[in-house]
């Protein structure tokens, strides 16, 4: 699997002695190089969101019909947990940080590597092992309770692998930990000289946010699991209150993680959309320092607030009240981010090339993904909106609209540094709009369907709600096709695309001074930050006249 | 043979690559201070629930065997903390020596602990089909047991990883890899045994002390 890259021809005079030059599989599967071990970590999530991808498409496949015609109710339970665990906890949470990441963050620090190799290749084979049970359990039959794995359905009743679908994912959660911990040492220690924290690249505080969430809150998810797991086998009480037990505690830890969770999957986005304006405008990242720090408020803050998912779960009033509040709060950090990017827009020198279409899609998306999620922090509203489809909708407008696209982005931002090489452009561009487009026509009706009161995880459906799921699986279908292009061209891209350069795109920052792609201890001589980060010149105020 | 230091590549200099592993080491006991949290979170709510069934349920622990247990174990933090700090002197033997109590002292730990749950086995206080409590409430007394193996275990199963690593250490030490100028490993696998220590130190009071009649 790992030579997809080796194509690249080694006359070419940058890229004679990369971190690429070395092709043997053990050279691959012993590397500690973080630039390696991010593209290791690439190759394993595509097949994660390939399958998760394809469980998505037979569930909308199923509902073109009120009928459910396709699947039994039984497997369609069976999809939509396939399609939640895979993408939550085997695509999303590493796909930024641990693929991006790795390859950046000791880049853009001006490091030869990450503090601990070692551990970083151990966090991928943990990754792998755990994944490795995950699609195990799957083959033998899979898992039916939604990737919540509420008790006592999941601990008592559930009569699928559910034991085994949590071992793989505690065990996946051990890679995050090592890797949250590796970029944090890495932030505070390995910096190069000059390079302060407010010099730093705003796509390092959002990893270093990001890191302080996966070291914190995954252990407390592996504790949940690991009680659920115990109570399965065991059969003694700990959440099930025939043996004594509370369910709403599972309720209260899982979601102590599983908020805090949803931030591990936007906060890197965020940061790779504040590379993206940046570049692509020309300009310092406007109010700088307010954008760094929001990113340490909405981890903070996404501690505070997993209440609001137990609204209707028999938490007392006084409890949502408190919840709904606190989750209102997280609405100023993100509206900070989302004024502040278009702030720099602002007589920035635009250009529109295919990584800022995909930002510019992201604050769109981002943005009507948040404001929904203002409705269901809203304890009425919520009530009436609870497990329909508009929770469906809103939480894909954040994690699909903007993770997905903010990855994408970056994707095609960092490829030239990555391969060496550059996508051909056109096609790029044409595929940030389809995918947006694509995005649009998927989760848009589910917003309607939502309101109309049509509940979430059911495989069939009363009929005047065929129209808007006709729609939504069209839509998927264009957006599946914003998927598979990238994959085709980016690797036709490694033997054909014309050499990148080490700075294609003229932009600012450490990993664009070295080589594309870089040498294996990524720069010739340790750099030394002289300027603030982003030091674009600053545009004439007056108008230019002749 | 003079004292040698090691120097990884990813780091500049030795201070660089020492703040670094100490700053890796303290990361992870805060994250394994949550990995516990979601336990002794559980434990707090369901004693402040059935405060009554959990305070007879833990009159039912041997609390003699615990309290010697907590002695055992803070000696063995003494010698841990007494190797880190002659291994910087530069004295091999005693570090080697003071790492073998340290790691004889968890393993006393473990023997005792070991009695202990089989007394509990044979009282017919391990929670499943060999359940036997003729009080009352036994569905709550029953979830304290739970949470007392679940807790006692998994800090035995940490106190087995530091005497894995501390077995390690000797080896390394002995071998020289570990000296007085790299000494790092050490220092590390010291803080990771302290913390285990400090977690029995909560779960002594929380488990044995709070229900016992004295
Ligand atoms: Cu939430």
């Amino acid at each position: 699997m790992p030579p997809v890259l080796q194509i690249i021809d080694l006359k070419d005079s940058q890229a004679t002695r990369s971190y690429l030059t070395k092709q043997t599989l053990r050279s691959w599967l012993l590397t500690t190089d973080h630039k390696r071990v991010g593209l290791l970590y690439l190759y394993t999530i595509i097949v994660f969101f390939a399958v998760a991808a394809s469980a998505a498409a037979v569930m909308r496949l199923n509902l073109l019909t009120p009928r459910g015609d396709l699947v039994q109710a039984e497997t369609y339970n069976k999809l939509f947990t396939m399609h939640g665990v895979l993408m939550v906890w085997f695509f999303l949470i590493p796909s930024i940080p641990s693929v991006l990441g790795n390859f950046l963050l000791p880049l853009m620090l001006g490091a030869r590597d990450l503090a601990f190799p070692k551990l970083n290749l151990l966090s991928w084979y943990i990754f792998v092992f755990g994944g490795g049970i995950a699609l195990y359990a799957l083959l033998i039959g899979g898992v039916d309770t939604g990737w919540t794995f509420y008790t006592p359905y999941s601990s008592t009743y559930s009569n699928s692998h559910v034991a085994l679908m949590a071992a793989g994912v505690f065990v996946a959660g051990f890679s995050s930990i090592l890797t949250g911990l590796n970029f944090i040492v890495t932030t505070h220690k390995l910096r190069a000289p000059g390079l302060t924290w407010f010099r730093l690249r705003l796509f390092v505080w959002s990893l270093y946010a990001t890191s302080v969430i996966l070291v914190l809150a995954t252990p407390v998810l592996a504790m949940t699991l690991t009680l659920m797991a115990l109570e399965r086998i065991w059969k003694v009480g700990v959440f099930d209150p025939a043996l004594g037990g509370d369910p709403l505690l599972f309720q209260h830890l899982f979601w102590f993680y599983s908020h805090p969770a949803v931030y591990i999957m936007i906060l890197p986005g965020m940061g790779v959309v504040s590379e993206l304006i940046a570049a692509f405008s020309r300009k310092r990242v406007f109010g700088y320092t307010f954008v760094a720090f929001s990113s340490l408020a909405i981890a903070l803050l996404g501690f505070l607030v997993w209440g609001h998912h137990m609204f209707v779960s028999s938490q007392s009033v006084f409890a949502g009240v408190i919840f709904s509040f606190l989750s209102f709060l997280v609405a100023i950090p993100s509206a900070i981010k989302v004024f502040n990017w278009t702030a720099t827009l602002y007589r920035g020198s635009i250009s529109l090339d295919t990584p800022m279409l995909y930002a510019i899609g992201f604050i769109g998306l981002f943005t009507i993904g948040g404001m929904t999620g203002l409705f269901l922090a809203t304890l009425a509203v919520d009530v009436h909106v609870h497990d329909t489809y508009f929770v469906i909708a809103h939480f894909h407008y954040i994690m699909v609209g903007g993770m997905v696209m903010a990855f994408m982005g970056g994707l095609h931002f960092w490829w030239p540094k990555i391969s060496g090489r550059m996508y051909p452009e056109l096609l790029g561009k044409m595929t940030a709009i389809v995918t947006f487009l694509g995005f649009n026509l998927t989760f848009f009706p589910q917003f309607i369907l939502g309101y109309l009161g049509m509940p979430r995880r059911y495989h069939a459906y009363p009929e005047q709600f065929q129209v808007y799921n006709v729609l939504s699986t069209a839509g998927a279908s264009i957006l599946g096709l914003g998927y598979v292009l990238p994959l085709c061209y980016l690797i036709w891209s490694c033997c054909y695309g014309k050499p990148a350069g080490n700075n294609p795109w003229g932009a600012k920052g450490f990993e664009w001074e070295t080589t594309s792609p870089p040498p294996s201890e990524n720069f010739e001589k340790p750099p030394v930050q002289t300027e603030e980060a982003y030091a674009y010149p600053v545009p004439s105020s007056e108008p230019i006249t002749e | 043979m003079n004292a040698r230091a090691i120097l990884y590549e990813q780091f500049s200099d030795l201070e660089q690559q020492r703040e670094s592993s100490l700053a890796g080491i303290w990361a992870f006991i805060a994250s394994e201070i949550m990995f516990f949290g979601g336990l002794f979170l559980a434990f707090t709510v369901y004693r402040l629930n059935y405060t009554q069934a959990f305070n007879e349920a833990s009159q039912h622990l041997n609390l003699v065997l615990a309290t010697l247990n907590t002695a055992v174990l803070l000696t063995s933090a003494l010698t841990m903390a007494l190797a880190a700090a002659s291994n910087k002197m530069g004295w091999k033997y005693s570090t080697l020596l003071l790492l073998m109590v340290t790691t004889l002292l968890g393993a006393l730990f473990l023997a005792i602990k070991g009695i202990e749950y089989i007394e509990d086995w044979h009282k017919g206080l391990f929670p499943g089909s060999a359940f036997a409590w003729t009080g009352s409430d036994p569905g709550h007394v029953q979830l304290f047991f739970v949470l007392y193996f679940l807790m006692t275990g998994f800090h035995a199963l940490h106190l087995m990883i530091g005497m894995g690593l501390i077995l390690v250490m000797l080896l390394l030490t002995w071998k020289g890899w570990i000296n007085s100028r790299h000494f790092m490993p050490l220092d590390v696998t010291s803080i990771y045994w302290h913390f285990v220590d400090l977690v029995w130190i909560f779960l002594f009071p929380l488990l044995y002390l709070l229900g016992a009649k004295i």
